[in-house]
């Protein structure tokens, strides 16, 4: 009851919605880059939204079902094939023992998530099964996935009720320029009038230093009143820390959990479905809305996901 | 507490700064505060982090809203003085110093002018506050080392530092959780280990409380070395006299 790697793609590790209660510790939170797309996937093949998935990067990965279960791949659309035939992106896919999934290239987004139906064998390590790859925790022993390496399966299900319900419009991912909504602070009072209003008038360039830390962006510089330093503090998912040099660097899943640059301002919760899918050369620009909106979009977000949830579990 | 913000970080955290500058009493008010808002059992608070000068509250908005959350917070605030904060906790971290475990114990010496043996002396007679931890799973930012030791980092950082060593970097002093690369001047090392993800407390030390050394034997470095490897040794703990305060 298992998959096999025959290629592990260019950074595919297991992900959760990361690691919860420990970044008093100096513990990143780690967990997927785009919390969304991850909780679709699951809810499409009956688990629970927090469920561990498979995170792909650009070039996914081949891998050989041993046994038979239910998928669903969401996110950008890195073109599954499953034995060389296409399949579709947002919807609940039952794949036979001994069939191939494997990945054409990208052609949306930078990042797919892969759920399974009852969940994959990974070992929980401090209350997550998330990979942290920087201490070396979680998923398969803290690394990322490697050719020959199996990973087992739950309870795996050959079917699922509603089968044909069980499959979405893909989510909008952009093709040319990302529009990011944020909300202001903790240290947009460290910026001049003029740095906040390049900030936000700007169109931003993804550089190709990204990864699951975090996104360095080029483009106009933001300017300080002083400096962008500041004794150092805690760091969400979403912040854009502006450093001296003043040009944006977006932390994500893997942010160390304090640092010591200013931040002018927060990607809302309901946008990190955007920034988890950014690669180098896309383009940004930053909205600013109150925290009041912030929030609304957020529940909304989750009532669409618990009436999902009723129409495929009915 | 007039003084204090309520910064956004987001629109699932928010940070509760004390200050703008390093010191104990801002750390004393975020240690109390954070023990106060842990026994209100405020429903939606995910978890805290405690920093130099700040609290960072993450919570969950689909159970409380931003603005009802900052009022919740702003009367915890009102009755800080109230509250009955416990004294903070001394963690005791024996350390084998000197030779193979603590390369650089002898320059340390040498740059001030002293014996190896005072630089143990003057290390270990002091109680370092936690400020927070953060960079790596376990690292403490610690607070209070004497001048008479401080020694600047190494040139050339070295590759590999095996987890437990105990370093000091300018007038900070550390200890490395993890095997990392790092230009800290090596004075020794503890057989405790700072951090086990697979223990029932994966990290020992916490933000608040006070670390000291003890200057240990390399039979009791061995000793407390199996008595970890077995999952048997317990660090000791015990409350700080609050003297002069």
């Amino acid at each position: 009851m298992s998959i096999t790697v025959l290629n592990p793609g260019l950074l595919t590790t297991v992900q959760d919605m990361g690691r919860v209660g420990y970044q008093q510790f100096g513990v990143s939170v780690s967990g997927v880059m785009d919390p969304r797309a991850t909780s679709i996937a699951n809810i499409l093949v009956g688990n629970d939204e927090g469920e561990a998935v498979l995170e792909c990067t650009m070039l996914g990965p081949q891998l050989r079902f041993d046994a038979a279960n239910c998928i669903a791949i969401t996110g950008g659309d890195l073109g599954p094939t499953l034995d060389g035939k296409p399949i579709p992106n947002y919807c609940a896919v039952s794949v036979e023992a001994g069939q191939v999934l494997r990945f054409t290239g990208p052609k949306t987004g930078c990042r797919a998530f892969i759920a399974f139906a009852g969940g994959l064998d990974i070992p929980v390590v401090m209350g997550s099964r998330s990979t942290y790859m920087k201490a070396k925790i979680g998923g398969l022993a803290g690394r990322k996935l490697a050719k020959d390496d199996v990973i087992g399966f739950r309870a795996p299900r050959t079917q699922l009720k509603n089968m044909k319900d069980r499959n979405l419009y893909p989510e909008f991912v952009p093709r040319d320029v990302y529009t990011v909504r944020v909300v202001m602070g903790p240290q947009d009072d460290a910026f001049t009038d003029a740095g906040v209003k390049t900030f936000f008038s700007e169109t931003y360039t993804v550089t190709p230093e990204f990864d699951r830390m975090g996104c360095r962006l080029e483009g106009a510089v933001i300017e300080h009143k002083e400096s962008g330093d500041i004794i150092s503090d805690g760091i969400a998912f979403g912040a854009i820390q502006v450093p001296s040099a003043g040009k944006p660097i977006i932390m994500l899943a893997d942010r160390q959990t304090t640092g010591g640059y200013t931040k002018i301002a927060n990607v809302i919760t309901a946008d990190f479905r955007l920034i988890g899918q950014l690669k180098a050369g896309d383009k940004v620009r930053f909205e600013k809305v109150s925290i009041a909106h912030a929030q609304d979009a957020l529940l909304t977000q989750r009532a669409a996901l618990r009436l999902l949830r009723k129409s495929v579990d009915r | 507490m007039a003084d204090v913000k309520f910064l956004l970080t987001g629109d699932t955290s928010l940070s509760v700064e004390f200050g703008n500058e390093i010191s104990e009493e801002i750390n004393a008010k975020i240690r109390a505060f954070n023990i106060a808002l842990a026994d209100s059992k405020l429903p939606g608070i995910v978890e805290t982090v405690p920093t130099y000068r700040s609290l960072m509250v993450h919570y969950d908005p689909g159970v409380i809203q931003y603005a009802p959350l900052v009022k919740r917070l702003q009367g915890l605030l009102g009755q800080l003085d109230h509250i009955e904060i416990p004294p903070s906790e001394v963690l005791e971290v024996p350390v084998l110093y000197g030779g193979e475990m603590g390369p650089d114990l002898d320059f340390v010496a040498q740059h001030n002018g002293k014996t190896p043996e005072e630089v143990i002396r003057i290390h270990t007679s002091t109680e370092y506050l936690i400020y927070m931890l953060g960079f790596t799973p376990g690292f403490t930012y610690l607070g209070g080392m004497s001048d008479e030791i401080a020694t600047p980092r190494l040139k050339t950082p070295r590759v590999k530092i095996p987890g437990g060593s105990v370093g000091i970097a300018g007038s900070q002093t550390g200890v490395y959780p993890i095997d990392s690369p790092g230009g800290w001047q090596l004075i020794g090392r503890t057989p405790v280990k700072m951090y086990d993800p697979n223990r029932e407390t994966p990290i020992l030390p916490q933000a608040g409380q006070y670390i000291k050394f003890r200057s240990i034997g390399q039979e009791e470095y061995d000793q407390i070395a199996a008595q970890c490897e077995a999952g048997t040794y317990v660090c000791r703990t015990y409350p700080r006299e609050e003297g002069g305060k």
